[in-house]
């Protein structure tokens, strides 16, 4: 089944959903390799953005008027969409956000300043991005907890051994990323929430990255919470969402006050709202969700299983290709990844390397990748990566391997 | 492909191959670290100035090609100088870095190699880190490590 599945993957007809794909970069056709920064985003998504605002622009939850209730069936139903392709229990379990760093602070700011105290200890790993690791460092400098740091091999596989010696009952909380952004490791997110559940510890998972490579089942994984981003997800910038088990949301304190996320006001007693609006004060992005929503409805139709099936050949034959060039080498090697890839060249530093394949038209990401303590615990300073996705084909890592080729002839 | 050898010009190459001045001077009478978050790139350097003239700098640190040049370039172009005349260089040298592409250049004798970096917007904080951190070197307050964000 999973072989029919992969031969029959169309990305001639999903490249031509995207417009920018056929744009052209200093004078040669994109190549866009930059995924795990953002993806671009298919005409159903940008049809959705300039429908919402040509003929459903109005406020959600707030007026008995025609447009305002168009608007908010659209919200909902975008709400409801990721719902079912999160596998959430129910919608509420959804809450919008900006992005998954908004999601994950959400979670320090309200659970976390709730049940986290004094000599409490906080699990991150060391393929953490910035964004799930400066709020549990915050929360932890605020309640004299802890942050401790489950280690990794050098090829970015984590060492579950060491895992399993600091969980204890003073692990409070881990906070474990599915996907890294830097390395491009999958962690096995499940056995870890298992063994987190077992100490008692309450776990958030960052798949900001995991999102868009591969089938998330929430209720599966059995998670507390999940963060996503919708720019990743080939939605608009500005949305996200945070998935949370419907009793620990509604256990939670509120943060951010405003309108929409109290039942009622007087200047001695405020109440709030039930879940999800409870944590979505002020006007949300309303656009934004609808989007959001409909990105979601197009992977589906595409299914994830299918897109990654795909991405899994396309990382094979880059790591293959990417191996062939001389003075290479690949930073990130754990048994299971997704389509990124991390690398360095001799003599040759990433920032210089992504300029000079920029004007072949191949945008990668160079640098630290907001991943600082990746590189400090590989000693190297930077990398270039490129992080594919579903609309890339072979030709564009041959493309790469030919400018990477022509950066080598620059550099003598 | 020509703004790309601009940019990368043998001088260049030449100069992140076998930087000048890379060592540590000790004791030195200024000590600074500089960093740019961005991509990585890190160095320090180390001034001795006496009577307002900087007798001795070196540099030590990692980065791309662009920034080791153009600290290496640096090193050369104010060694021998007053703080004043380094301060000077440092404003003409980042009108070069940061004028828009055709318009007339400032006369800087051998850092002209980095006028290429204009063409490339992303570029010029790389080539402006070290003369960053040479000013937060020479400045009276004490600084903490300068970065280019």
């Amino acid at each position: 089944m999973t072989m029919a599945i992969a031969i029959s993957f169309d990305v001639d007809t999903i490249r031509a959903d995207f417009p920018i794909l056929a744009s052209s970069v200093h004078g040669k056709p994109l190549v866009y390799l930059d995924n795990a920064a953002t993806t671009q985003k298919p005409r159903a998504v940008l049809d959705a953005l300039t429908e919402y605002y040509t003929s459903s622009n109005a406020n959600v939850h707030r007026g008995v008027h025609y447009l305002s209730g168009k608007a908010t069936d659209q919200y909902e139903q975008a709400r409801a969409s990721i719902a079912r392709f999160l596998g959430a229990a129910e919608p509420r379990e959804i809450v919008f956000t900006r992005n998954a760093t908004e999601s994950i602070n959400l979670v320090a700011q309200t659970w976390g300043r709730a049940n986290i105290k004094a000599g409490d200890e906080i699990l991150v790993s060391a393929i953490e991005h910035h964004s799930n690791i400066v709020p549990w460092y915050m929360l932890a400098a605020e309640k004299g907890a802890a942050l401790r740091v489950i280690p990794m091999f050098d090829s970015g596989e984590l060492d579950l051994e060491a895992f399993a010696r600091l969980l204890t009952s003073r692990t409070k909380l881990v906070a474990i990323s599915a996907l890294s952004n830097a390395l491009g490791t999958v962690t096995p997110v499940a056995e870890i929430i298992r063994q987190a559940h077992a100490a008692g510890a309450v776990v958030v998972v960052d798949g900001a990255q995991a999102a868009y490579h591969m089938p998330i089942d929430v209720r599966a994984l059995d998670c507390d919470f999940f963060a996503v981003t919708g720019h990743k997800l080939y939605g608009p910038t500005g949305i996200g969402v945070l998935y949370g088990k419907a009793a620990l949301l509604e256990a939670m304190p509120p943060w951010m006050g405003g309108g929409d996320m109290i039942a009622s006001v007087t200047f001695e007693h405020c109440t709030w709202n039930v879940i999800p609006n409870k944590f979505e004060a002020g006007t949300p992005d309303i656009a934004g969700a609808i989007g959001l929503g409909v990105a979601v409805e197009y992977v589906s139709r595409i299914g994830m299983d299918r897109i990654q099936a795909y991405e899994q050949e396309l990382l094979a034959y880059g790591t293959d290709a990417l191996r062939q060039v001389e003075g290479l080498r690949i930073v990130g090697t754990a048994p299971r990844k997704a389509s990124i890839l991390s690398f360095v060249m001799d003599n040759i530093h990433p920032h210089d390397l992504g300029t000079i394949v920029d004007r072949e038209g191949v945008a990668i990401r160079t640098g630290q990748h907001c991943a600082q303590p990746v590189m400090d615990r590989l000693g190297i300073p930077a990398t270039a990566r490129a992080s594919l996705a579903m609309y890339n084909t072979r030709q564009e890592i041959d493309a790469l391997v030919a400018a990477l080729h022509k950066a080598r002839k620059v550099f003598g | 492909m020509s703004e790309l050898t601009d940019l990368y010009q043998e001088v260049i190459l030449d100069h992140n191959r076998r930087p000048h001045n890379f060592r540590v001077i000790d004791p030195a009478t200024a000590k600074q670290e500089g960093y740019n978050p961005l991509c990585g790139d890190r160095l320090t350097l180390y001034l001795t100035v006496e009577d307002g003239v900087i007798k001795d700098v070196a540099f030590q640190g990692s980065g791309c090609a662009i920034s080791k040049a153009s600290a290496s370039l640096m090193t050369d172009a104010v060694k021998g100088k007053t703080v004043a005349e380094a301060r000077s260089l440092f404003d003409r040298f980042h009108q070069m870095i940061t004028s828009p592409p055709g318009s007339a250049l400032p006369e800087l004798g051998k850092l002209s190699v980095l006028a290429g970096v204009r063409d490339f917007p992303t570029r010029v904080k790389c080539a402006g880190l070290a003369w960053h951190t040479l000013k937060a070197a020479v400045s009276e307050q004490a600084a903490g490590p300068v970065t280019t964000e």
